[in-house]
């Protein structure tokens, strides 16, 4: 390789900056709410604040359910598609990047318009409401799970794994969850971590859908200080952990790479 | 015709008895595709019908119309302005990253750095996003304080200010550049050794190489990513609404507001400023894919 060239440290060093400054900015702010030396109050704070569990807890259930759901509509779908119906792969592709073409404000008003009202009022009852929002997040994550399913199932022999397990006599549900689903751990593992930092400070449908999750709490004690910033560190750690998990589930597995957002 | 039936019966094991397997193969998928109809196709139907009915209900053409009124156009116009700002900019500062990580002979270290960062980063949006450029670029923000105690300029009294046009793309930046460089790195690794050096051994210098063969290999992909990256500004509610408490006149805060009151006193117009959104997301998801299969004719 050739030797470094000063413009590529240049770059490299203005990235650093854009990077880590507002992260230093907001750890700093985050420090000072005891006057005069730095402290951990602010974190302390938010971390025993009623609000927070509570709303924590909501979005950390929601994200579970998400990826359940989510796991069971998509793995037996892309297993099926692979062995039995290649030719609706195209069809179902399309599908799962429609997501990125209805926008989570558009997903939200959808929703809201169609089970908002009677003949389906799901906005009713809390549990309907849930479950609505859940729908609204499989939506969402659809796009990468499907992604991260796929490439899984493209790195397995699928048919051969199915006609060993066919002859030895076992029957679908025993193929789907004691074969397809072990062998795709890692595939599974990265789009659990996604789907866990799409959710988890996810507005925009939890606001309209008037949830108490994390994202719409944030916002709330937005007008608070060093609480908020605390919080933003706080999620920043999460999301970091979420990626450094990927990365280290998906290690020599291409394809895999953590992509995605809800902006 | 016999080469294929023999072919079927050798792969037959797997398949039951023809007729039975048609009817059960198809209810493998059902279940997906009534989740998509019911959570994708509907709620978007239901829009795209409520943007051609009026208040009874009949059919009308008159909320597509109202689309062009000043105001609305004055939305979908900033929109668009901020995610092209941030589309360009943050598309040529994430090229210029992975450019000096891929082709820059830095240390192996602070690629994988960057990749790490970058797919924290591209994720990392919304109310938190917000919080951060308040606590560095905001009134009493680390940066503004900086700047007016080291030397003595308060950018707040030359122009910038956080809740307006440019205060919001600078933030986006942060979620832009680096979706850039997550995307456009493993294109650079495409660019092949071999052509460089066959351009070298005909005599050309690295402009030429770069003007003639680089660039036009990697234009595709360049293009097709910062649609991309308009789209991911574009459909932005959650950072804009957090930031600005929705004074800005984004045409996404604009339909959450009129989602939680009917501000535009039409439900018709509503639906369609979100129609509107879509059809705009679907014309850059076009392009993109075109221009994806424009760039995979060379690389990899």
């Amino acid at each position: 390789m050739s030797k470094s060239s000063p413009w590529a440290w240049f770059w490299i060093g203005l990235g650093v900056l854009y990077f880590f400054v507002p992260l230093f900015a907001t750890l700093e702010f985050s420090l000072k709410a005891q006057k005069g030396f730095y402290s951990l109050t602010a974190y302390q704070v938010a971390l025993t604040d009623p609000g927070f569990v509570r709303t924590f807890t909501f979005s950390l259930t929601m994200a579970a359910a998400t990826v359940l759901v989510g796991f069971l509509l998509i793995v037996p779908t892309a297993y099926w598609v692979q062995l039995r119906l290649p030719r609706l792969r195209p069809i179902v592709e399309l599908l799962t990047l429609l997501p990125f073409v209805v926008p989570g404000i558009v997903l939200a008003f959808g929703l809201i318009k169609l089970y908002g009202h009677p003949p389906f009022s799901f906005t009713e009852s809390e549990l309907s409401t849930n479950g609505l929002l859940i729908s609204g997040y499989v939506v969402l994550a659809l796009p990468y799970m499907y992604r991260a399913v796929d490439t899984g199932l493209r790195a397995i022999d699928v048919r051969t794994l199915t006609e060993a397990a066919q002859s030895l006599g076992a029957s679908w549900p025993t193929i789907l969850f004691r074969i397809i689903f072990p062998n795709l751990r890692v595939a599974l593992l990265s789009g659990t971590f996604l789907t866990f930092a799409i959710v988890i400070g996810e507005f925009t449908l939890a606001t309209f859908l008037n949830r108490p999750a994390f994202g719409p709490y944030m916002n709330l004690v937005g007008d608070k200080t060093y609480i908020p910033e605390a919080l933003a560190i706080i999620t920043f750690a999460l999301t970091w952990a979420s990626m450094g998990l990927i990365q280290f589930f998906s290690r020599g597995t291409p394809g895999q790479g953590p992509l995605a957002g809800t902006r | 015709m016999a080469q294929l039936a023999t072919v079927e019966k050798f792969t037959a094991p797997v398949t039951p008895p023809a007729t039975r397997q048609f009817s059960l193969a198809w209810l493998g998928v059902v279940p997906f595709f009534a989740f998509a109809i019911a959570f994708m196709l509907f709620p978007a139907g239901s829009l795209l019908v409520g943007s051609f009915q009026n208040a009874e209900g009949a059919f009308t053409l008159e909320n597509i119309a109202g689309l062009f009124d000043e105001s609305i156009r004055n939305s979908y116009w900033l929109s668009i302005q901020i995610s092209l700002v941030t589309a360009v900019g943050g598309g040529i500062f994430g090229f210029l990253l992975a450019y000096a990580v891929t082709l820059g002979g830095l240390p192996k270290f602070i690629r994988s750095g960057l990749m790490t960062f970058s797919g924290v980063a591209s994720n990392f949006a919304g109310v938190p996003l917000a919080f951060a450029f308040i606590a560095t670029l905001g009134r009493v923000g680390l940066v503004t304080a900086l700047l007016k105690q080291l030397f003595g300029f308060n950018i707040y009294d030359h122009g910038f200010n956080l809740y307006n046009f440019w205060g919001l793309s600078v933030t986006y930046m942060y979620f832009q550049f680096p979706l850039m460089v997550l995307i456009i790195t493993p294109a650079l690794d495409g660019l092949r050794r071999e052509w460089r050096e066959a351009s070298e051994i005909l005599g050309a210098n690295s402009w030429q190489y770069w003007r003639y063969i680089a660039l036009p290999i990697l234009l595709p992909s360049l293009l097709g990513t910062m649609i991309l990256l308009f789209g991911n500004a574009f459909g932005a509610f959650a950072t804009a609404f957090a930031l600005t408490g929705g004074q800005l006149q984004l045409i996404t805060l604009k339909i959450g507001a009129q989602i939680r009151g009917d501000v535009l006193h039409n439900p018709g117009l509503g639906y369609a400023l979100a129609l509107g959104m879509v059809v705009i997301m679907a014309i850059s998801l076009i392009g993109y894919s075109w221009l994806q299969r424009k760039s995979e004719k060379w690389l990899r």
